[in-house]
C-alpha cells in the first residue's frame, strides 16, 4: 500500500515535469541552409556489394593507381601495408617494386650515426604519410587536415557511394545560396559534403588524368568509381572471406536447425501441449 | 526444491557413482537443467529466451577473452590494435564482429525475455526474487555494454563516455568531483580507458554469477507458464530434458542463424560510422547517439527540458532515466492483481501493448536529433512510460475483472485450447 502510494506520487511528479516541458512553447525546427542544399550520395554499384559480393581485382588495381598518382599526395593509408597489395592481385615482385619506388620514403634510423633519416619502403612497411605530422599536414592544406583514407568507406554514413559522389560532386554554388554559406577562400562548393564547403581542392579534374595500364578509359567518373572500390577494400580487406564463411555457416545452420526442429517434434510427438 | 514427482538422479556407471558420492555436481546439473527439473508442459516459444540469453552471454565471454589477448588498452594505440585485430589476427574480424553484434543480440533476447515476464506476470509472487535478480542482470549488462563500446576508442566511444560520465556532474555540489574521480581526469583519457577495460572484463563474470542465483531462485517455485496458473500435479509438467532441451536446441538454431546473417552480411548495420574515426577530443560529432539498446532511455534523459521545482532539467533527466529502470524493482508490488497471465487480464493486456508501442516510440525519438517534433513526442511518451508503471498499472490491477482461469495447466492443454498459450489478441 505504502509502495503504491509512494509510486503514485513519484509518477505524478515525473508526469507533471514532462507535461510542463511538453506545453512550453518552442520554435519549430528551422531548415538549415546545409539541410536544404545538401545532397544524398548517388547510387553506386560495386562488385563487392551484396551478401555474395566479391572484389573486382582489376578495378581495385586501377583504384590503387588513382590513389598512388593522385590522393597519396595528401592522404595517408596508415592501416594498409604494401604487402597487403598481394590481396588485390599484385605478385610479390610487383609489390616489392611498388614499395621500392614509392615517392615518399619511410622514417628510419641511420645505423651508423643513430640519426633520424628516411629509407626506401619495403613490402612490410605501412603506406607512409605524406606529412611529418598533423601540423605539417594542416600547414600544407590551408589549415584543413586530409583524413587517413584506410577506413573512409566505413567511417562515413554513405560509405563508398559517398566517396564517389564527393569526388564527382564539385560544382559552382547555386545562385540562391545565401552569402554566409558560400565557399570562403580556399574552400570549394560540394553539396555532398556535410557543410557544403570542403577544403579539398577537386582532386579529379580531367579525363585521362591517370593512364590506366589495362586500357580502361579514365573518365573522371571511372577514376572516382575505381578509387571508391579500392577504399572499400582498404576498409574491409577481409570482405570476401567474410561473405564466403557466412554462406557456409548459414547453410550449415539451416540444416542443423531443421534437424533440431525434427527432433523436437519427434520428442514431443507423444505429448499434448 | 522442485516438485515431489521430479525424477531422481540415479547414476549407474561405477565412475559416475564414484563422482556423485564425492562431488554431486552431475546431480546438480541433472536437477537444474536435466530430467530432474519438471517444467510446465504448455510453455510457448517466449520461454526460449532465457536459455538464449545464457547462450549470448557465453558467446560474449568466449569472443571477449580472445579479443582481450590482442587488444591494447591505451589511448594512443587502442584504435590501432582493434584495426590490427580486424586485419592481421587470424579470424580476428570474425571475433570482433561476433562480439559487437553479439552484444546487440544479447539485448534483443533480453528485451524479449523481460517483456515476456511483463506479459505473463512472471514477476509476481512467488517469483519476485527471480525478477529482482533479472533487473540486476539488466543493469549490469548496460554497464558492461557501455564500457565495452568505449574500448575501440573511436569518436562515438570517446563522446559517448563524455556524455554518460557527464550524468554525474548533474548531481549538485559533489557531482563534478565524483565525475573527475570516476574518470581519473577531467575528460575521458587513458586512465578512464584502462579502468573501463578492467571493469568490462570483470562484469560479465559478475553477470554469470547473478545468472546462477537467478536460475536458483527460479527453481524454487519452478517456471511460470502462459496460463499463469500454478502447477497442480505431475500431469501438468514434463521433464526439462529431453522435452525442453530439444525445444531450446531448435530455438538456439534459429537464434544462431539470425545472428550469423547479421554478423556475416551486415556487421556494421547496427553500429555507427563515426566509431571508425579515431577518438578526437577536439572535434565533437554532429550527433552523439548511443547504441540502439539505450535509445529509449536516452530519449527519457533528453525529454526533460525545463527546470521544474527549482531542480535543473539535466538533473531531472538523469534521475528519471535511472528511475525508468529502478521502478522495475518495485513492479511486483505495484501490480496487485492475483492473476498472472495477461491472457486473462483484458484491460491490462491493452495497456501492455500500449507500453510496447510507447517504448518503441521512445526508442525512435532517442536516435533522432533533439529537435521538434521529436522532443515533444518524447516528452509525451516518457510521461506515459512513468504513468504506465506508477499510476495506471496499480489502478488497473484494482479495477479490472479478470476472465475465468482454467482449473489447471493440463485441463487447458487437453481442451485443445492452444490459443490460450498464444500471446496476442486471445479470446478466452
Ligand atoms: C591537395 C590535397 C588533396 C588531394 C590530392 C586529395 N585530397 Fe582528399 N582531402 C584533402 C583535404 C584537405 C581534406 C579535408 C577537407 C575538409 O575537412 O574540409 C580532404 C578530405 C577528403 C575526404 C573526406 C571528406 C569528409 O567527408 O570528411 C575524402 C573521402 C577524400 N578527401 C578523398 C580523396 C580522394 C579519394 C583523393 C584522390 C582521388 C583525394 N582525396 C585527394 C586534401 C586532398
Ligand atoms: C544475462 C541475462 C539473463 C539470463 C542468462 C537469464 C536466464 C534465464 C533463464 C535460463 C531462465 C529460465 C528459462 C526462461 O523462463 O526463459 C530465466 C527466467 C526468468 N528470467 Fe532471466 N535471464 C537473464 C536476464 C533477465 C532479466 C534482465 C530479467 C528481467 C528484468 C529476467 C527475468 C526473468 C524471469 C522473471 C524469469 C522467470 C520466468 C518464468 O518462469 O516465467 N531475466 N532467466
Amino acid at each position: 500500500m505504502v509502495v503504491r502510494f509512494g509510486a503514485f506520487l513519484i509518477g505524478l511528479v515525473f508526469v507533471l515535469a514532462l507535461l510542463t516541458a511538453f506545453l512550453v512553447p518552442r520554435e519549430a525546427a528551422e531548415e538549415t541552409v546545409a539541410h536544404k542544399f545538401h545532397l544524398h550520395p548517388k547510387a553506386l554499384k560495386l562488385a563487392s556489394d551484396g551478401p555474395l559480393g566479391k572484389f573486382d581485382r582489376q578495378q581495385l588495381q586501377r583504384g590503387f593507381q588513382v590513389y598512388k598518382e593522385v590522393c597519396a599526395a595528401c592522404h595517408s593509408l596508415r592501416f594498409v601495408a604494401f604487402r597487403d597489395l598481394e590481396g588485390i592481385g599484385f605478385t610479390k615482385p610487383e609489390v616489392k617494386a611498388i614499395a621500392n619506388q614509392w615517392a615518399i620514403e619511410v622514417p628510419a634510423i641511420n645505423p651508423d650515426t643513430g640519426e633520424a633519416t628516411t629509407r626506401k619502403a619495403m613490402p612490410s612497411d605501412y603506406f607512409p604519410s605524406p606529412y611529418a605530422n598533423e601540423t605539417a599536414a594542416r600547414a600544407a592544406n590551408n589549415n584543413a587536415l586530409p583524413p587517413d583514407l584506410s577506413l573512409m568507406a566505413k567511417a562515413r554514413e554513405g560509405g563508398a557511394p559517398y566517396v564517389h559522389s564527393l569526388l564527382t560532386g564539385y560544382r559552382d554554388p547555386p545562385a540562391d545560396l545565401p552569402a554566409d554559406a558560400r565557399p570562403g577562400p580556399s574552400l570549394y562548393y560540394n553539396p555532398y559534403f556535410a557543410n557544403l564547403n570542403i577544403a579539398m581542392p577537386p582532386p579529379l579534374v580531367a579525363d585521362g588524368q591517370v593512364s590506366y595500364a589495362d586500357g580502361t578509359s579514365a573518365s573522371v567518373d571511372q577514376m572516382a568509381t575505381d578509387v571508391s572500390a579500392f577504399l572499400v577494400w582498404t576498409a574491409e580487406p577481409k570482405l570476401e572471406n567474410r561473405h564466403r564463411t557466412g554462406v557456409a555457416v548459414v547453410i550449415f545452420l539451416i540444416i542443423a536447425t531443421t534437424l533440431a526442429y525434427l527432433s523436437y517434434r519427434n520428442i514431443w510427438a507423444d505429448q499434448k501441449h | 526444491m522442485s516438485f515431489p514427482w521430479a525424477e531422481h538422479y540415479a547414476p549407474k556407471h561405477p565412475l559416475t557413482k564414484w563422482i556423485d558420492s564425492r562431488l554431486p555436481l552431475p546431480r546438480l546439473v541433472y536437477n537444474a537443467i536435466g530430467a530432474g527439473y519438471p517444467v510446465p508442459r504448455n510453455l510457448n516459444y517466449f520461454w526460449n529466451f532465457g536459455v538464449l540469453a545464457g547462450a549470448a552471454l557465453a558467446i560474449q565471454i568466449i569472443t571477449g577473452i580472445i579479443l582481450a589477448m590482442h587488444y591494447a588498452a591505451h589511448g594512443d594505440i587502442a584504435f590501432q590494435s582493434v584495426e590490427s585485430i580486424m586485419r592481421d589476427v587470424n579470424s580476428g574480424w570474425l571475433l570482433r564482429y561476433a562480439h559487437a553484434n553479439g552484444a546487440s543480440f544479447f539485448f534483443i533476447v533480453v528485451y524479449l525475455h523481460i517483456f515476456r515476464g511483463l506479459y505473463y506476470g512472471s514477476y509476481k509472487a512467488p517469483r519476485e526474487m527471480v525478477w529482482l535478480l533479472g533487473v540486476v542482470i539488466f543493469l549490469l549488462m548496460m554497464a558492461t555494454a557501455f564500457m565495452g563500446y568505449v574500448l575501440p576508442w573511436g569518436q562515438m566511444s570517446f563522446w559517448g563516455a563524455q556524455v554518460i560520465t557527464g550524468f554525474f556532474s548533474a548531481i549538485p555540489v559533489v557531482g563534478e568531483p565524483i565525475r573527475v574521480w570516476l574518470l581519473g581526469g577531467f575528460a575521458p583519457d587513458n586512465a578512464a580507458l584502462n579502468r573501463f577495460f578492467s571493469l568490462h572484463y570483470l562484469l560479465p563474470f559478475v553477470i554469470a554469477g547473478v545468472v546462477v542465483l537467478h536460475i536458483w531462485a527460479l527453481h524454487i517455485p519452478g517456471s511460470n507458464n502462459p496460463t499463469g496458473v500454478d502447477v497442480k500435479g505431475p500431469q501438468d509438467t514434463v521433464p526439462f530434458h529431453p522435452y525442453y532441451t530439444a525445444k531450446d536446441g531448435f530455438g538456439l538454431g534459429v537464434f544462431l542463424t539470425a545472428f550469423s546473417l547479421m554478423l556475416f552480411f551486415a556487421p556494421n548495420a547496427l553500429g555507427h560510422a563515426d566509431n571508425y574515426i579515431p577518438a578526437n577530443p577536439l572535434s565533437t560529432p554532429a550527433h552523439i547517439v548511443p547504441e540502439w539498446y539505450f535509445w529509449p532511455f536516452y530519449a527519457i534523459l533528453r525529454a526533460f527540458t525545463v527546470n521544474f521545482f527549482w531542480i535543473p532539467a539535466k538533473l531531472w533527466g538523469v534521475v528519471a532515466m535511472f528511475s525508468a529502470i529502478a521502478l522495475l524493482f518495485v513492479l511486483p508490488w505495484l501490480d496487485a492483481s492475483p492473476v498472472r497471465s495477461a491472457n486473462y487480464r483484458p484491460l491490462y493486456r491493452k495497456f501492455f501493448w500500449l507500453l510496447v508501442l510507447d517504448v518503441l516510440v521512445l526508442g525512435y525519438c532517442g536516435v533522432m536529433p533533439a529537435e521538434e517534433p521529436w522532443v515533444r513526442i518524447s516528452q509525451f511518451a516518457a510521461a506515459y512510460y512513468f504513468a504506465h508503471f506508477l499510476i495506471i498499472l496499480p489502478i488497473v490491477s484494482r479495477v479490472e475483472k479478470p476472465l475465468p482461469l482454467p482449473n489447471s495447466i493440463s485441463e487447458s492443454v487437453l481442451h485443445g485450447e492452444k490459443a490460450e498459450a498464444a500471446p496476442i489478441g486471445v479470446q478466452a
